[in-house]
């Protein structure tokens, strides 16, 4: 969390260029705001994401120890197993789900994960163009980053 | 996609937000998996039962669709709980498990759906008639559905068969569609099929080589007698545990073959000459046998009777356990079976299954039992070690305590 708001400011700070609009496919139709967490590896919920504390806890995974709660949450796909749509429903209720999803190529455990918890997510999305710490926007099937 | 009137009004609420949701679920899948329009379904299995495998996350779910009205179209029955609902105390589960796991069944009886608790929905009155489209769950179902009576399911899960049960909906995407029911692999198969475990043997094999792919069996020998239910769905059942196999054929057995070609012209071709490295992936080096373990998936009558025919009058060394649907349990008791193999010290257990049962807390270590797909999970979801032979070699282990090698 701390890095990413770091590297926010910085970017700001050097005028980049921040504004960067993708196109997306609407797998759960909503509008959420917040800072990117990106995993270039897979994830999968069941076991792999604490529903108790949001913290990735797959040992060896990319974003072991980050915690994914309130964050938009980029990753190429899901895996594992079928319940894990059950855990994005948990981190729901427990206030813990990210504020959105972006995978490049949706498959169902997550699909009905964030349907059922209420998550806005798309995915058909070109996600080397994101960085964990930009800050971005879902709108439908629109992705604005910074 | 092509969305009916109907449909489109479910997706946007106008029929309570329960429908919307599962209407959401059908269109994401049908959307990833490119789907042009949606079919009905006739019958839905429904998978995510036992609370082993489901957890607090999903009974929250469940009792929360269900208060939102949730309420099934077409009938729909259940996967196996993970206990016996009845005899669970006796059986030696968690009275804190028993709990939940009493809370799930009564979630989904809440939303009209009979609580078979069976993985083998096709023996105890949900058979859907050939050609129709159905939404199942529980993989050694949907590769009987699909294979043995000629239905079109994809593999569901345990939400997107339930969504598919609340609205009479699945997408039409995968094995819903004609092209995608042909065989991209011709297994030859050259040796004899003598028993039942045999066709796990098999199935342990092909699933781990042709993956998701559909095979099309060519058997040098054809079993006798008729019927094939029971190898068809050990054969399936592998399959579907080794690989992620939902649909094959077998010449001269499977109905689709019979109405035409299925399989594909640039078919790959696979030779199976020898089971053995089957039994040898399966077997670990175990003697003294715990539990033997049949009815994976659910016994039939006839597997009831066979067992009970092998015990009348012996006592057993180890624990038998017979794995069932309630249905076919009452039918059992009726014929006196139950009272047969009770007599030996076994049991006849009905609505679980010992892969989704918590069979590391009741103080197993080794198992027998003459299904693969059984072996197949048993080392890796409750670490118990297996043995894995025909059905007679398994009741040995039950009379004798001890695992008899052939060598």
């Amino acid at each position: 969390m701390q890095n990413g708001l770091t590297l926010f400011s910085l970017g700001q700070i050097a005028g980049y260029s921040m504004k960067k609009r993708l196109q997306g496919r609407i797998i759960k139709d909503g509008k959420a705001h917040g800072i990117a967490l990106v995993s270039p590896e897979p994830i999968g919920f069941l076991g792999g994401v604490d529903p108790d504390t949001g913290v990735v806890i797959e040992p060896g995974h990319p974003l072991e120890g980050e915690c994914i709660a309130g964050r938009i949450l980029v990753f190429p796909t899901g895996k594992g197993s079928t319940v894990g749509s059950y855990t994005l429903y948990r981190l729901a209720r427990n206030g813990l789900a990210p504020a959105g999803i972006i995978n490049a190529e949706s498959e169902a455990i997550v699909a009905v994960g964030a349907i059922i918890a209420d998550i806005p997510m798309v995915d058909q999305v070109d996600i080397s163009q994101i960085r964990s710490g930009d800050v971005v926007s879902i709108n439908g099937e629109v992705v604005t980053v910074g | 996609m092509h969305l009916t009137v109907e449909e489109r009004a479910m997706l946007a609420g106008e029929h309570g937000p329960a429908l919307q949701k599962a209407m959401e679920i059908i269109v994401a899948l049908g959307t990833i998996y490119g789907a042009a329009e949606l079919v009905p379904v006739t019958s839905v299995q429904v998978a995510g039962v036992s609370y082993k495998n489901l957890g607090q996350a999903g009974l929250d779910f469940l009792r929360e669709w269900a208060a939102q009205g949730a309420r099934v179209r077409v009938p729909t029955t259940l996967n196996p709980a993970g206990m016996d609902l009845r005899a669970w105390r006796e059986l030696g589960f968690p009275q804190t498990f028993a709990r939940q796991q009493l809370a799930v069944v009564e979630a989904y009886r809440a939303m009209g759906i009979s609580p078979t608790c069976s993985c083998t929905p096709y023996l105890v009155g949900n058979v859907p008639g050939f050609g129709e489209h159905v939404a199942w769950a529980e993989s050694s179902a949907v590769s009987f559905a699909n294979s043995v009576l000629g239905a079109r399911t994809n593999r569901e899960g345990g939400p997107s068969a339930l969504a598919a049960a609340l609205t009479g909906r699945t997408a039409a995407y995968g094995l819903h569609l004609d092209e995608n029911r042909r065989a991209r692999y011709m297994v030859d198969v050259r040796c004899p099929l003598r028993s039942g475990a045999d066709f796990g043997a098999l199935g342990y094999l092909v699933g781990k080589m042709v993956r998701n792919a559909v095979p099309y069996f060519r058997l040098s020998t054809l079993p006798s007698p008729p019927p094939l239910t029971l190898p068809l769905k050990t054969l399936g059942a592998a399959m579907a545990a080794s690989g992620a196999v939902a649909l094959y054929h077998v010449e001269g057995v499977t109905p689709e073959v019979q109405r035409g070609e299925m399989l594909a012209p640039d078919a790959e071709r696979v030779i199976i000459e020898d089971l053995s490295p089957a039994y040898a992936a399966l077997n670990a080096p175990v003697e003294q046998i715990d539990l033997v373990s049949i009815g994976c998936p659910h016994a039939s009558l006839d597997e009831i009777a066979e067992v009970a025919r092998a015990v009348d009058d012996r006592r057993l060394r180890a624990a038998l356990w017979i794995t069932t649907a309630r249905q076919i349990k009452d039918r059992a008791a009726e014929a006196g079976y139950v009272a047969t193999i009770e007599a030996a010290g076994g049991r006849v257990v009905a609505d679980t299954c010992l892969v989704v049962a918590p069979m590391d807390a009741l103080g197993f270590r080794t198992l027998a039992t003459n299904s693969a797909k059984m072996a197949f999970y048993t080392p890796s979801h409750s670490g118990l070690q297996v043995r894995f032979g025909p059905l007679e070699q398994c009741l040995d282990a039950a009379l004798t305590g001890r695992w008899k090698c052939e060598t």
